[in-house]
């Protein structure tokens, strides 16, 4: 089985605290797999790691064959890992296209004197760019908005088009930070059918952090538990719902104190 | 401005094509009044009794209305830094300073040591440099966009009120190299405080422009305002204006969908500070000569008054802040103070007040029209929003 992303032994110290520590971790190509684990757990500092934002105090990112652990967060984008946010950041007093087209940013190429002047190349570029963000809307389902101001769109839509934006990037791994945070049950359920949409269609390897637990069981493959920066556990979700340790560090306390 | 229709033919939201409808009008607007303003200067003026002559003269001078043009020009520049990227300059008389100076240099007799002429307007026989104004106005462009990537590769990495702390200086140092730079190990470079006049004429086919030749020049700087607005709008809405907007709303979100913060920041800072030479090189051959003393803070404190008033981000606000911001200082409050003082018989010293009125105004604006008097259509979105109960927010939090 291929490995779409790698942390090995990741490590991160803030001052004295240790917020992640030496935690490895697969992403299978093709695969869905869920990062759980309470509160201050690590889960988002892990995630940012992934991403470049922060810097591991010791081990290495695989991207492939790559190692990315050095990269500025902007190049790991543009390499194909791209991710949504917990609380949605979107450029909200941008449309939702416009939105949608930021994120090509890497893979257009117009320079200031070819905009200035509109060449033929640049027009060509900022049709096809156009087009694809109009699929990509189309794709999350709302194709409809994508002249509206991002601000402007319902909470549910603008999870989506943070979907699309990252879809943008030609990710080969997709990150979804809490993705159903603040939705039904209902929306939850519509949304564990559109992550496997975004999946085999898109042929991406999807990387989940999850608080609700029900969206976590039916769609993960496997998933990795963290607590107090260590993994605790690793399997399927079976393997999971079983888990002494997890039950007590996680599930257990689950329904008393759920964020 | 394909974009905009079809979006409006697909979603049928009008937003995107009423605000393409409105640049044209702008744009028609834009010519109409210059030309105008032009014929009005040109033909009617002459023909108009004295008593209404003197008044023109004396509120709105032809010569009033071409340093406003210098300051649109300028004060377009600091828009992409400021309106577009989101990035707070407070030193932006630097590139003005700069380019003022590549003017002095490269089209006056200066450097005596030296007899180089190209497309010049001044007789072979005299020495120094001496390019077309047509060319150094890039030159002069070129060097300030050098300098802002100079200057912005170290400043750029702090964030907001930081980087205005630093710009700021900028904006002191560069003005004060100018006025010590008589002596730097012998090279006189700069002339000091005397400054380098005079600069060469403008040359259009056929014809030298003196500095008194108000309407040719108005012409000349409509024309490179024209270019300016053309440039602000096109980069807009291109690749590189979408990333600029991006950082301008969210620089995390915008470097995590692969915008690179910095090349993008310094692009902003260069192009703005090519406008802000173009604006620099225009002043000099505007009053004849380049004087170390002028290029102050205020200037640049002016220029950012000039964005915020007239509307961060949108060309056409900023073009009408700064029209009246120049107004006001070069004649309106003058003009003011004069029929003042005659009618009542004072003695107040109006101009004198100008940075009250300024400094006034920006609290006015500030407190009861945040988005400047033109503005740009995303930013009353959100300012307003309030006002109106049929816009409903997608809670983002």
């Amino acid at each position: 089985m291929s490995v779409a992303l790698r942390a090995e032994n990741i490590t991160v110290r803030f001052g004295g605290l240790v917020a992640v520590n030496s935690v490895s971790f697969d992403i299978p190509t093709g695969k869905i797999v869920s990062l759980i684990g309470p509160n201050g757990a690590g889960k988002t500092t892990f995630f940012n790691v992934l991403t470049g934002l922060y810097k591991p105090t010791s081990g290495n990112v695989l991207f492939g064959e790559e190692d990315i652990t050095a990269r500025p967060p902007h190049k790991i984008a543009a390499s194909g890992l791209a991710r949504t946010f917990q609380n949605i950041r979107l450029f909200g007093l941008m449309t939702a296209e416009e939105n949608v087209m930021v994120a090509m940013h890497s893979h257009l190429k117009a320079g200031i004197l070819a905009t200035i002047f509109r060449t033929p190349g640049q027009r060509r570029e900022e049709r096809e760019s156009r087009e694809t963000a109009r699929e990509l809307l189309n794709f999350v389902g709302i194709g409809k908005w994508a002249g509206e101001y991002a601000r402007n769109l319902s909470y549910g839509d603008q999870r989506r088009l943070e979907v699309a934006r990252a879809l943008a990037l030609k990710p080969k791994v997709l990150l979804l930070d809490e993705p159903t945070a603040g939705m039904n049950p209902q929306e939850s359920l519509t949304f564990i059918d559109f992550v496997y949409k975004v999946r085999d269609e898109q042929k991406v390897s999807i990387l989940l952090i999850e608080h609700d637990m029900s969206v976590v069981m039916s769609v993960s493959e496997r998933i990795t538990v963290l607590d107090q920066g260590e993994k605790i556990a690793e399997g399927t979700p079976a393997d999971i719902k079983s888990n002494q340790r997890v039950i007590e560090a996680y599930l257990g306390k689950a329904k008393g104190e759920k964020a | 401005m394909s974009m905009t229709k079809k979006v409006a033919s697909t979603s049928g939201k009008s937003k995107p094509a009423r605000q393409s409808a409105s640049q044209r009008k702008w744009a028609v607007g834009f010519i109409v009044a210059a030309v105008g303003i032009w014929i009005f200067y040109t033909y009617i003026m002459t023909h108009l009794p004295d008593g209404m002559q003197t008044i023109v003269q004396n509120w709105f001078p032809p010569t009033a209305l071409n340093e406003a043009m210098v300051w649109v020009i300028a004060a377009l520049g600091l828009n992409i830094v400021v309106g577009y990227a989101g990035l707070l300059d407070l030193g932006f008389v630097a590139f003005w300073a700069i380019g003022g100076y590549a003017a002095g240099w490269f089209m006056s007799s200066f450097f005596r040591q030296v007899n180089f002429h190209l497309l010049s307007t001044s007789p072979k026989a005299v020495p120094g440099i001496h390019i077309s104004f047509w060319g150094v106005i890039f030159i002069g462009g070129l060097i300030c966009a050098f300098f802002g990537l100079i200057i912005g590769a170290p400043t750029l990495r702090l964030k907001s009120d930081y980087l205005a702390l630093v710009t700021l200086g900028f904006g002191e140092i560069i003005p004060q190299f100018f006025v010590n730079g008589s002596n730097i190990g012998g090279l006189n470079l700069t002339n000091g405080t005397q400054g380098i006049s005079p600069v060469d004429n403008i040359g259009v086919p056929g014809r030298s422009l003196s500095p008194f030749d108000f309407s040719w020049k108005f012409f000349i700087f409509v024309l490179l305002t024209a270019f300016m607005v053309f440039m602000s709008l096109r980069l807009r809405t291109g690749r590189l204006g979408r990333a600029w907007l991006a950082i301008r709303e969210d620089e995390l979100a915008a470097s995590m969908m692969g915008v690179p913060l910095m090349r993008t920041k310094l692009s902003a800072y260069a192009v703005g500070a090519f406008s802000g030479g173009v604006g620099g090189v225009a002043y000099a051959t505007h009053v004849g000569g380049v004087f170390a003393d002028r290029f102050n803070f205020s200037i640049s404190i002016i220029l950012l008054a000039m964005v915020v008033l007239g509307g961060m981000g949108n060309v056409w606000g900023v073009m009408v802040g700064a029209l009246l911001l120049a107004w006001i200082n070069s004649t309106g409050l003058p003009a003011f103070g004069d029929l003042v003082n005659n009618t009542f018989h004072t003695q107040i010293n109006f101009p004198s007040y100008n940075f009250l009125l300024f400094g006034g105004s920006l609290v006015l604006m500030m407190l009861f029209r945040r988005e400047g008097l033109i503005p740009e259509s995303r930013l009353k979105a959100i300012l307003h929003e309030n006002d109106d109960p049929s816009i409903n927010v997608g809670g983002g939090e």
